[in-house]
């Protein structure tokens, strides 16, 4: 895999939050970043959030400081009912030129683009052949506003393939994508109580599900696969057969003569149809997949089991719907739990407040604190024998702490346990056992919160305290390690010891890194840390 | 029904570069796998609605009706794609689903025939879901090529098209133009054998007297004959075949072995004429054997 550090665009959609979750998965990616105008939908552990839309100059510059190699742009508007024509033009035409602005050019680091298109490309015409393979240009003049997007955004991608040979892209036109948590007007349409049809007409239909679409795009990133690919299930289905395997009736409500008027008479009902899905239930479209699975890609799921899957989820969704908490991006939070040296690990941190390997690190710390006064003041002039016992005691307070933590976490598994209890017995009593279920769950939640707040804040204030006395009572150190046994320490261990270190001792153990261990996690973690020192002062 | 005439899109903007990466005979391991579950194939055909057609409609009016008699099957290859090429005439074409009647019956490896059709059925409610159903597919270079090349099936075209359905009593056996030379092109493309197939007494099951073009218009129809039971029996009219007696003839199966034959468009000319010389050689000769309209 030779993309290590990679942009991916429209980080705040569906696709783009999907996609670098699972990029941050893979150890030899070094760094995802992710822009967009709008905060991500979904929890990230490592992928780096910038605000920016697609300005090419501002892009530009975070390609470039970030020596950007990749750049998977998930930003595409394939389906018109999710936002204004005029937006998703924007958005596609001219977003997509913007975006490859900024990765061209001699200097660019971008070696590799890949966007995530649409099979709409192709249209829906009586005329079409009944599977498209990637050779074949529409047959006739786009005729919904969005394929037009679609066509210009592929085009100007191809105008860039032409002029940065060295650059791998890749293209992959997606089918219509179903799944239990994307949205779109085809699901919408199939999750109705009947599948609408156009009155003598059974169109073909072709599906991906949303983990093959994540999935391609991911093989697209690992692999060197230059060219346009299809990506669809095996299998194309009639509109008939999705609405047997969906289990319900299907309804040929379109008139098929003035279609149209009939689409904007239920768009009133709230039905929406947009046009391209107009012309795609009169005359539907199948798609030749098979060069992309050539390139070693494997599908999970068929059209058909796709169309399963998703029946299983809309029977299910009325049932669950709502119990889950909708994630929220907050910038103090996210960047708490990237920076924080009391975040050792994203998971471990949900677990418990300060983790056991954490407080026997600080125990550590504290240790090689004391020592290195010990050493400093041999002779000995009051202030420095001080600082052992400081020591000691902040050590019994961080002990105490310790023992609170376990009871507040022993509060909350209890809290937790009943709300187990109180889940099981919402099994009986169905709905309004559920709410009370979930407000039990809440209250553990707090509970929690308030905990990890506690053990945080005299953990917090034991380092600061023992900090303090350290450095006042310690003269500039010899050029080592400012952290004793520091090269016994792992890479996430001296990250998580980092934000407690002073200005000095962070460019000293840069320095000393630098020259020995070389860690480029850790070389990163200390730079970020000191910028934002810099920029709080 | 028709020849695939439209210029082929697959070959007018096919990357070289790119389609020189994925040789095509390595895609056809990448086909998608049959699933047992399902009714209906990826072309939309159904064998439950195709043979419901096939035990009561087709097999009455192929034995009882027409009472087809079939000469040279064994041409029809047992395997591998093929392409049979045929005349064509009727309002409503009764040859082509007494030709896939023919294969089914005599062959002795039955094997689904895939008739390719005009596009406009794609486009006409009604027609449009059951067109599918029961085994015809759209006249598209790319359809073609990807059943005879890919899934090696069986197609069946009419390289006369709407010609020959147009084309009035009086004009009778006397074949039309054969296209651009789609068909031979498709099929050397594919490296598939071309078989020559002969139909007599179509025309005189579904006689044309007349064509209306202004109804034609009004309906929106491909065409608007006067046949002995159309208009005025309403469109199950278009069904009202005479019982004139159906003489099939498969002919010996001109080869493609050699690649890019495609490309020698003088050569493609000539083999479309051949065939056409051939089909229409043969069938005056049935005819010159044929004693009665009716009873053969």
């Amino acid at each position: 895999m030779d993309s290590r550090r990679i942009l991916v665009t429209g980080l705040s959609t569906y696709w783009g939050g999907r996609l670098a979750q699972a990029l941050e998965a893979f150890p030899e990616v070094e760094a995802v970043v992710g822009v967009d105008n709008e905060e991500p939908q979904v929890e990230l552990e490592r992928t780096e959030y910038v605000k920016v839309g697609a300005q090419h100059a501002l892009l530009r510059r975070v390609v470039e400081a970030a020596e950007i190699d990749t750049v998977v742009d998930t930003r595409l508007v394939v389906d018109s009912s999710t936002t204004s024509p005029s937006k998703a033009h924007e958005n596609n035409v001219i977003g997509t030129m913007n975006i490859l602005a900024a990765c061209s050019g001699a200097s660019s680091p971008v070696r590799k683009v890949v966007l995530k298109s649409s099979t709409h490309y192709y249209g829906c015409e009586q005329d079409d052949p009944s599977f498209f393979d990637e050779t074949m240009e529409r047959p006739q003049l786009p005729r919904a506003p969005i394929e037009r997007d679609i066509v210009e955004a592929e085009e100007s991608l191809k105008e860039f393939a032409d002029k940065n040979p060295e650059t791998t892209v890749t293209i992959l036109r997606f089918a219509n994508v179903l799944g239990p948590s994307v949205r779109s007007a085809h699901i919408d349409l199939l999750g109705l109580p009947a599948v609408p049809m156009i009155l003598g007409f059974d169109p073909r239909y072709q599906f991906a599900h949303e983990d093959d679409v994540v999935h391609a795009l991911e093989h697209a990133v690992q692999q060197s696969v230059p060219g346009v690919f299809n990506v669809a299930g095996d299998g194309v289905l009639a509109l008939s057969e999705v609405a047997g395997l969906l289990g319900k009736p299907y309804a040929p409500l379109l008139p098929p003569f003035g279609t149209g008027i009939a689409a904007s008479a239920l768009r009133r009902v709230g039905v929406r149809i947009p046009p391209e899905a107009l012309n795609q239930l009169r005359y539907g479209r199948g798609v030749d997949n098979r060069r992309y699975k050539a390139t070693g890609f494997r599908y999970q799921y068929t059209s058909r089991e796709t169309v399963l899957k998703l029946g299983e989820h809309l029977r299910l969704h009325p049932v669950v719907r709502g119990a889950q908490e909708p994630y929220r991006y907050e910038r103090e939070v996210e960047e708490f739990l990237r920076w924080s040296p009391h975040v050792k690990n994203a998971r471990d941190e949900r677990a418990s407040p300060l983790s056991r390997d954490q407080l026997a690190e600080l125990r550590r710390l504290l240790a090689s604190f004391a020592e290195t006064t010990g050493l400093a003041d041999g002779d000995g002039d009051g202030g420095g024998a001080g600082a052992p016992e400081a020591a000691t005691r902040t050590e019994e307070r961080l002990d105490a702490a310790e023992e609170l933590a376990g009871a507040a976490e022993e509060r909350a598994a209890a809290a937790e346990r009943a709300a187990e209890k109180a889940i099981q017995r919402a099994k009986k009593a169905e709905q309004r056992a559920a709410e009370a279920a979930l407000k039990a769950t809440e209250r553990a939640k707090k509970a929690e919160r308030r905990v990890g707040a506690a053990a945080e804040e005299a953990a917090q204030r034991a380092v600061a305290e023992v900090g303090e006395r350290a450095v006042a009572s310690v003269p500039p150190r010899r050029a080592g390690s400012p952290v004793a046994h520091y090269d016994d320490l792992a890479a996430e261990e001296v990250i998580a010891l980092l934000a407690s270190l002073e200005r000095e001792d962070l460019q000293t153990l840069r320095e000393y890194e630098r020259q020995h261990a070389n860690r480029a996690r850790v070389l990163s973690a200390i730079d970020s840390v000191l910028a934002r020192r810099e920029t709080a002062v | 029904m028709a020849e695939p005439t439209r210029t082929p899109l697959s070959t007018r903007e096919r990357n070289e570069s790119e389609a020189a990466l994925v040789p095509a005979e390595s895609l056809k391991a990448h086909l998608p796998g049959v699933e047992p579950e399902r009714r209906l194939n990826d072309w939309g055909r159904s064998e439950r609605i195709e043979g419901i057609f096939d035990r009561t409609v087709v097999d009455f009016f192929y034995r009882y009706w027409f009472r087809v008699e079939v000469e040279g099957i064994e041409n029809v290859p047992a395997s591998g794609g093929a392409l049979l090429v045929s005349n064509h005439s009727g309002a409503l074409p009764p040859d082509a689903a007494t030709i896939a009647k023919a294969i089914k019956e005599e062959h002795p490896h039955p094997r689904p025939l895939n008739i390719t059709v005009e596009h406009f059925f794609k486009g006409y409610p009604g027609f449009s879901m059951l067109i599918p159903k029961i085994g015809c597919v759209a006249a598209h270079p790319a359809n073609v090529h990807r059943l005879l090349f890919d899934e090696e099936q069986l197609v069946l075209v009419f390289p006369e098209g709407r010609k020959g359905t147009e084309k009035l009593y009086k004009d009778r056996y006397r074949l039309r133009r054969f296209g651009r030379g789609g068909f031979v092109q498709a099929a050397m493309r594919a490296r598939a054998p071309i078989v020559p197939v002969c139909v007599v007494g179509a025309e005189e099951a579904a006689p044309i007297f007349a064509q209306v073009g202004m109804l034609k218009r009004l309906t929106g129809l491909l065409y608007f004959p006067i046949t002995p039971t159309f208009p005025h029996f309403g469109l199950l009219g278009m069904l009202g075949y005479l019982p004139a007696k159906f003489k099939i003839r498969f002919l010996e199966p001109i080869r493609f072995d050699e690649e890019g034959l495609d490309e020698d468009k003088a050569l493609v000319q000539t083999v479309a004429h051949d065939v056409r010389a051939s089909i229409q050689e043969n069938l005056w000769d049935m005819l010159a054997k044929r004693k009665s309209v009716w009873f053969g």
